[in-house]
């Protein structure tokens, strides 16, 4: 009897020691409370001839946030941080629907084509953080914080339109072509809406890089000891470097996503706060923001939990300008859980009353 | 006590978590008095003083100062301050951005009774104590203007101000030129005359026979004995430093490795006039294949340094290297480890292990960093080799895949010296490998260096203890400040030799 026990225990243990176990744990507690609240928050209907239901609705919006975790896990990871890549998102969003151009019968520049300006325009971005990082040795977020304010001041210029014979930047530019909101929509008679798809592919990929080659390892070797790493042959300031332009080139799939599923370039709100969003995804998902050791998979968890706990809060009738202070109430919850130090005051107190 | 005593420390004890820092030190200064405490790293120096000024709490033992009623136990530098001991550390602990008479007075400002500061009055004082240390500048001015030096002398006089007993400089001297020390030591001799009794650690055994009247000499956490510095020739110091008497031990190395066919070697190495500024001063050095080459020195000689230049771990500024004939152009870590050299650095922790990795991985990141990022080795092969390695040097792990920062010292070091084999290297680097790891640990260590040269390996040792030196090296190139003044070859090695080379050669 005290045998089975013990044996659940050290499984209960095994289980809870497991590095996803918070992060999951987390995102289960989100949507327990949903169940509750929300008894049809676990349905999903095909209506339309697609997928509907708030599963989907989370799982889909949180699309360009999962992308844009993946390659700030990779800059945190190498103990840098990238607070710009909101603004970089608008840029390329910019680039991508001036490149297309506003007309009813053909696009300006092929799709493809355009879609991979704005791609290369986030490498760019991406190159010019991590040169001023990885090369020039600024800190990370005073050397982010440029593009975080210049980017989008650039996207608008980007965006301006002929107004009484001026042309006046910041307009809201319309892509009238239906093809192009397919990517931030669904594809013809596929029922997933195909952000997921993308989303999934870029997991995938980065997942395979990142095992498949050393460039996993040489980045946590550089976030641990950038020093050992240096003597050992890593050439840790190409590595960092390199996280930027990764990261830049997320920041740009996020931009191009989120700009189709509005058919537009906004270049106000495209991305707007994401940076934090990205940031906040990469710590729920259990990794430390000093860098070193990092999980995608954590990453990906913690940017589905805070899409799962914007959508949920909607379905409670909370209002949008009210949601940033549960969100923040439930942030710190969950953030709490992950903390050593809590941990160890609990089970100090456990002890002193044992 | 005795009546010249100002401090005495009597059966000092002091543990950290694995480590006996200080084990049953005596200590003795007297009044008016400038003694150096000497040893080498690890000697348990910093420990003594940081006990004595309650930065450490103290473990078991006495410590009486003169005019104090009874144990005197500080719990705070502050708390020792008030007893009359004050110290003045090797960084300038001031405020460069305020002035100099506001960094004497600092927390002690005289005040109006409304809580305003009397500047004429702490200027005053700031000028009266920089007196009593022989300097006269101008107190208002931003401490940062002036020199290190300058900076120095300021802290002491803020030092010295607080009815001090006992002063304490901790390398005082490190960071200062031949005029500056100068200037320093006339200020501790006229200090002395006022009745201060001064504590100096440093590692120049010069300015020792310059200034100091007696001598501590501490090894291991414990005390070797206590010297008049006119009775300790230098060969003596160092020897009590290093820790061994004069016997010649060049038998024992007979006994290590006989293959020393000498000069019909064919070159591996060749450093023409390398040299970094402010780290190394011009080298030649030519190493044979397969030779086992030590340098040895004091610290801070400049042992460390001519080995990073050779890896290309840091950048000369001029002078040549060539390797196995070719000349050296790319300075790189990568490209030394693609032309076969390997480096194991001295400070483990901060370069060495890469703590939150595995075994597994730190054992093999050198190899994959020469392999490429773009070709993985496969998992297989890293476990074939973690295994291997595990086993060939019967490192002490849970599992390969045990975050190595688990691990003990001399276990860490083990993986980072086969994170090295694993590469087959042709020159093998080996800085201060056997430093802080348990006695066993050592002796396989220094087995294996042995084997590996009869294998045909060249190898770099350094290591601040001669014994271990003399019992692996074919050749031994001495250093002294920060330059290469000698080498010796086999039968020359003896520890007489070594010794009277690193304190000078003349004495």
């Amino acid at each position: 009897m005290s045998d089975t026990l013990s044996l659940v225990k050290s499984k209960g243990r095994a289980l809870v020691g497991q590095r996803l176990f918070l992060p999951l744990f987390a995102l289960f507690l989100v949507l327990i409370v949903n169940v509750i609240k929300t008894p049809a928050f676990f349905n999903i209907s095909i209506q339309n001839g697609v997928l509907y239901g708030y599963i989907i609705d989370i799982v889909n919006r949180s699309s360009e946030l999962v992308i844009l975790a993946v390659g700030m896990t990779l800059v945190i990871a190498t103990g840098g941080i990238d607070i710009s890549v909101g603004a970089v998102s608008a840029l390329s969003a910019a680039v991508c629907v001036r490149l297309l151009g506003s007309s009813y019968d053909s696009y300006a520049t092929p799709m493809v084509l355009a879609i991979l300006a704005a791609l290369t325009i986030g490498m760019i971005c991406g190159a010019f953080n991590g040169l001023l990082v990885s090369k020039l040795r600024i800190q990370a977020m005073v050397a982010t914080l440029i593009l975080f304010t210049a980017g989008r001041g650039v996207a608008q210029l980007i965006s301006a339109r002929e107004i009484g014979g001026k042309m006046v930047p910041g307009q809201i530019i319309y892509v009238r072509m239906e093809s192009f909101k397919g990517i931030g929509g669904f594809l013809p008679r596929v029922i997933v809406p195909t952000p997921v798809f993308i989303a999934a592919a870029v997991v995938l990929i980065f997942y395979l890089v990142l095992t498949r080659t050393a460039l996993g390892l040489y980045i946590k070797t550089v976030g641990i000891n950038s020093r050992a790493g240096r003597l050992v042959g890593i050439n840790s300031t190409f590595i960092m470097f390199l996280g930027y332009v990764l990261c830049g080139l997320t920041a740009s799939m996020a931009g191009v996503i989120s700009s189709s599923r509005i058919y537009s370039s906004d270049a106000n709100n495209i991305g707007l706060n994401m940076e934090l969003d990205a940031i906040l995804a990469v710590a729920l998902g259990g990794n430390s923001m000093a860098g070193g050791k990092f999980s995608l998979a954590g990453s990906v968890i913690g940017a589905i939990t805070i899409q799962a706990l914007t959508t949920s809060l909607y379905a409670m009738g909370v209002t949008a300008d009210q949601l940033p202070v549960y969100k923040a109430i439930v942030v710190v919850l969950i953030v709490s859980i992950q903390s050593e130090e809590l941990k160890r005051w609990i089970s100090a107190r456990g002890g002193k009353k044992a | 006590m005795k009546e010249t005593d100002m401090l005495t420390m009597r059966g000092i004890h002091k543990e950290f978590p694995g480590v006996k820092a200080l084990s049953n030190v005596d200590f003795t200064l007297r009044k008016g008095e400038i003694h150096a405490l000497m040893g080498e790293n690890g000697a348990g120096k910093s420990t003594l003083i940081k006990v004595l000024t309650g930065v450490y709490p103290l473990d078991r033992g006495d410590i009486r100062v003169e005019g104090i009623e009874g144990a005197v136990i500080n719990h705070s530098p502050e708390e020792a301050q008030k007893n009359g001991i004050s110290t003045v550390y090797q960084e300038v602990n001031l405020c460069p951005n305020i002035s100099v008479a506001e960094n004497i007075s600092l927390a002690r400002q005289p005040l109006t009774k409304w809580g305003a500061v009397k500047w004429k009055k702490m200027n005053k004082t700031a000028e009266a104590a920089l007196e009593a240390v022989g300097l006269k500048i101008d107190v208002t001015k931003t401490l940062g203007d002036y020199s290190v030096a300058i900076q120095q002398m300021v802290a002491i006089a803020r030092a010295v101000d607080v009815q001090c007993k006992v002063l304490i400089l901790d390398e005082p001297t490190s960071s200062l030129d031949d005029q500056e020390v100068k200037k320093l030591f006339e200020v501790m001799k006229s200090l002395k005359n006022q009745g201060v009794s001064i504590i100096f650690v440093t590692h120049f055994l010069e300015q020792v026979y310059e200034v100091c009247d007696a001598i501590t000499v501490l090894r291991n956490g414990e005390l070797v004995g206590r010297y008049d510095v006119a009775e300790l020739p230098r060969v003596q110091l160092v020897a009590k430093m290093l820790g061994h008497e004069y016997d010649d031990l060049a038998q024992i190395r007979s006994q290590g490795g006989e293959s020393l066919s000498g000069e019909s070697r064919e070159t591996i190495l060749d450093a023409r006039e390398l040299t970094k500024a402010g780290s190394i001063r011009p080298f030649d050095l030519e190493i044979g294949k397969g030779e086992v080459i030590g340098l040895t020195g004091l610290l801070g000689s400049g042992r460390s340094e001519l080995a990073r230049l050779l890896f290309c771990a840091d950048k000369p500024d001029r002078g040549e290297l060539s390797f196995k004939g070719e000349a050296v152009r790319a300075h790189n870590p990568i490209d030394s480890l693609k032309r076969g050299m390997a480096f194991l650095p001295e400070d483990r922790k901060e370069e060495g292990i890469i703590g939150d990795l595995s075994v597994r991985e730190n054992l093999i990141i050198a190899l994959q960093a020469r392999t490429g990022m773009f070709k993985l080795l496969p998992l297989s092969k890293q476990n074939e080799l973690a295994d291997k390695f595990i086993k060939i040097l019967s490192i002490k792990t849970a599992s390969a895949e045990t975050p190595v920062s688990q691990l003990s010292g001399g276990n860490q070091q083990k993986v980072i010296l086969g994170r090295w084999l694993i590469t087959d290297p042709d020159f093998l680097i080996l800085d201060e490998p056997t430093r802080g790891i348990d006695v066993g640990t050592k002796a396989e260590i220094q087995k294996l260096i042995v084997q590996l040269a009869r294998e045909g390996m060249t190898i770099m040792f350094i290591s601040s203890e001669i014994e271990e030196m003399l019992r692996t090296v074919d050749r031994l190139c001495v250093l002294c400040d920060r330059k290469k003044v000698g080498e010796l070859k086999n039968e020359n090695i003896t520890q007489h030799n070594v010794m009277a080379a690193i304190a000078g050669g003349n004495q």
